[in-house]
């Protein structure tokens, strides 16, 4: 295999792993947008949905089947979410928030080492194995059927917001909650909306990547930080920029980890922390949002 | 009923009642270890070496207003560095301490710099991603931390004069620390600095028209805050005599802040109520499940948010408060003499801001 076949092998599989950070990413942004603040628990939450989607496959379900089951748990759960957790310290400060999803990170992860333990499960894989042979590069069914499925997901989303008069009433409210709220639109409820859709995009993120980390209630730690940095690179307000910024985030995993000797397999989650600080000190409100003005 | 709180709380029987109460304590914590058995004398050292960590988070999230997820990162600098000194150097135990302080106090202004440029979440996101950095990072650099094995240290002896156990000279030594840590913290937040902190945090706007510092202030805030992070650390190997990569997970960033929470944010009493917290939820709760300390910890962090914003320390203040506006709504209008007594009360004692809680609303709107 020649340099430059290999160098392209790499850059397969981050955008693998990219498109998993972006679909993470994407739910951060979209509550980033709907609510102005940053869901640690986010990760959890999708951990949590991955929990129940093994759920039904263990109890013999089929995985396609199982799917759509756990997406609409997962809507539905985002919207409690909102409604319970979040709405109650909505006119709070920054803080405030940041620590209540810090209290929800924490109590989901335990709730579902609670109940469904700590010991590391198997996740079915719902791609066949092998893959197909292009110039070389090896790109397997799996990796594959991860990138459809995000871009399937974001080209719904695409359309959800831009053509649908359901997409129109949300990015209202998102753009300016006030004035939405004079023109008729309920404001709560399109709140609950944005956290249900988020924690479905997330959902997504975790039962992809689950057959590779294997599920445990600590899956998705690691995964978090990169959707982080992902939603950085990519700017918090712009959902475009997050699947750019996981799709970068991931490829620089990637060759970082195979090319950069002091970087090896062990530290590649220096990479993340690296690309936020980087960015928040060159740019940042990253690369595709816009900077916040702000009048005191 | 306020004229009576107002004469208790005026001049000489104030003071006298501080002096009295503070000696009292000091009683009871200096006898504590003579009266405890070994295992429980331990925990109280736990408890009082974690009450520095979360005083130093205090001062940047409470008082400061800015998010840190990754002060565990600096408990373990702090740890690390007195765990590297006795392994390496054979150093006195006591020299550690100051090396740990200055070397996080320099971590953190390091810190502190793209701290400036980061508003609250990306602090926080920041911080964490820092946290979650550390544990690889010690591992690779084996041959200084031991790597995944960690390092297996001298814990701290009592001298032979003392004629007391390991555990009671542990105990008093970090009982020592401790104190000198929260005098500094208070002192610290009555001083000029502290009111810079306050002004900034309440608002940064006006604060900078009034000639506060922004950018020094801020970043000597994560400096200061990582210094008593360091030194907790650096107690931490002296007690546990062992330091591994896997003590030091995020998972100990996110209980320091919410013991921090639980125990009363912007409260100067909030360290050691939160450090009991952390010390002795999980020991209880462990008994019933893995998984019980964490459901507890989430729970009272989303309810103490919700409810009480000032924590546990908190909680008395809020009860006299209300117990109060129910007396006097309910006492005949005729009993109450018109006094101009709210204006001098609180603004004698304005540093332990325990009336103004973080977790307020703001009386600002932003549009």
């Amino acid at each position: 295999m020649s340099a430059v076949t290999e160098v392209l092998q790499q850059v397969v599989e981050g955008i693998g792993s990219g498109a998993v950070y972006a679909s993470l990413a994407l739910a951060l942004v979209l509550i980033h947008r709907f609510t102005g603040i940053v869901n640690f628990a986010q990760g959890e939450l999708a951990m949590i949905s991955t929990y129940v989607a093994w759920q039904l496959v263990s109890s013999g379900m089929s995985f396609w089947l199982a799917l759509p089951v756990t997406l609409a748990v997962s809507f539905v759960g985002g919207m409690l979410v909102e409604r319970i957790v979040i709405r109650p310290v909505r006119n709070s400060p920054e803080l405030t928030t940041v620590i209540v999803t810090v209290g929800l990170f924490i109590f989901v992860n335990a709730m579902a080492g609670l109940i469904w333990s700590f010991t590391v499960k198997d996740f079915p894989q719902p791609f066949p194995d092998g893959g197909i042979d292009l110039a070389g590069v090896r790109v397997d069914w799996s990796t594959l059927g991860i990138i459809v499925v995000v871009a399937v997901v974001m080209g719904l989303l695409y359309l959800l917001f831009q053509h649908t008069s359901a997409g129109l009433v949300m990015r209202a409210a998102a753009c300016n909650p006030a004035s939405a709220r004079l023109s008729g639109i309920r404001v709560g409820r399109v709140l609950m909306l944005g956290w249900g859709l988020a924690a479905t995009v997330g959902a997504v993120s975790g039962v992809l990547v689950a057959p590779v980390l294997f599920l445990e209630p600590n899956m998705m730690g690691g995964v978090l930080i990169y959707a982080f940095a992902a939603a950085t690179l990519g700017g918090f307000d712009s959902p475009v920029g997050a699947v750019v910024g996981g799709v970068v985030v991931g490829v620089a995993e990637t060759l970082a980890g195979a090319y950069v000797g002091v970087i090896g397999a062990d530290l590649k989650v220096g990479v993340p922390l690296v690309i936020i600080l980087a960015v928040l000190l060159v740019r940042p409100q990253g690369l595709f949002g816009r900077a916040a003005v702000e009048r005191a | 009923m306020r004229t009576i709180l107002t004469t208790l709380g005026t001049g000489r029987a104030r003071s006298l009642r501080a002096a009295l109460t503070a000696l009292l304590a000091a009683a009871v914590a200096v006898g504590a270890p003579f009266y405890f058995a070994p295992f429980q004398v331990f925990q109280l050292t736990m408890v009082l070496l974690y009450a520095v960590a979360l005083a130093g988070l205090n001062l940047l999230v409470g008082f400061g207003g800015q998010i840190s997820l990754g002060h565990g990162a600096f408990f373990a600098a702090g740890a690390y560095t007195a765990a590297v000194m006795l392994d390496r150097y054979d150093s006195a135990h006591l020299a550690t301490l100051p090396v740990a302080a200055a070397g996080c106090f320099l971590l953190g202004l390091g810190f502190g710099v793209p701290a400036l440029r980061l508003r609250g979440l990306y602090l926080a996101l920041v911080t964490l991603s820092f946290a979650v950095f550390l544990p690889p990072l010690l591992k690779r650099l084996e041959p200084v931390t031991g790597g995944s094995m960690g390092l297996t240290v001298d814990k701290l002896q009592p001298p032979a004069w003392s004629g007391l156990a390991e555990d009671q000279w542990m105990y008093l030594v970090v009982l020592a620390v401790t104190a000198v840590a929260l005098l500094l913290a208070r002192n610290l937040l009555r001083s000029r600095v502290g009111r810079a902190l306050l002004a900034l945090r309440d608002d940064e706007s006006a604060a900078e028209v009034m000639g506060v510092r922004l950018s020094l202030h801020k970043t000597l805030a994560f400096a200061w805050s990582a210094m008593f992070a360091g030194v907790a650390g650096c107690l931490y190997t002296w007690v546990i005599g062992f330091v591994s990569p896997d003590s030091f997970s995020f998972v100990l960033s996110i209980t320091l802040l919410a013991g921090l929470v639980v125990g009363g944010l912007a409260s100067l009493y909030g360290p050691l109520l939160g450090a009991a917290f952390v010390m002795y939820v999980p020991s209880v709760a462990q008994d019933v499940s893995d998984a019980a300390p964490g459901v507890v910890f989430g729970l009272l962090i989303i309810a103490v948010m919700f409810v009480a914003p000032t924590g546990l320390a908190g909680l008395a203040g809020r009860a006299r408060d209300a117990a109060t506006r129910r007396l006097t709504r309910t006492a005949p209008a005729a009993g109450r003499t018109p006094e101009p007594a709210p204006t001098t009360a609180p603004a004698a004692d304005p540093a332990p801001a325990d009336a103004e809680p973080v977790g307020a609303p703001p009386r600002t709107e932003k549009e």
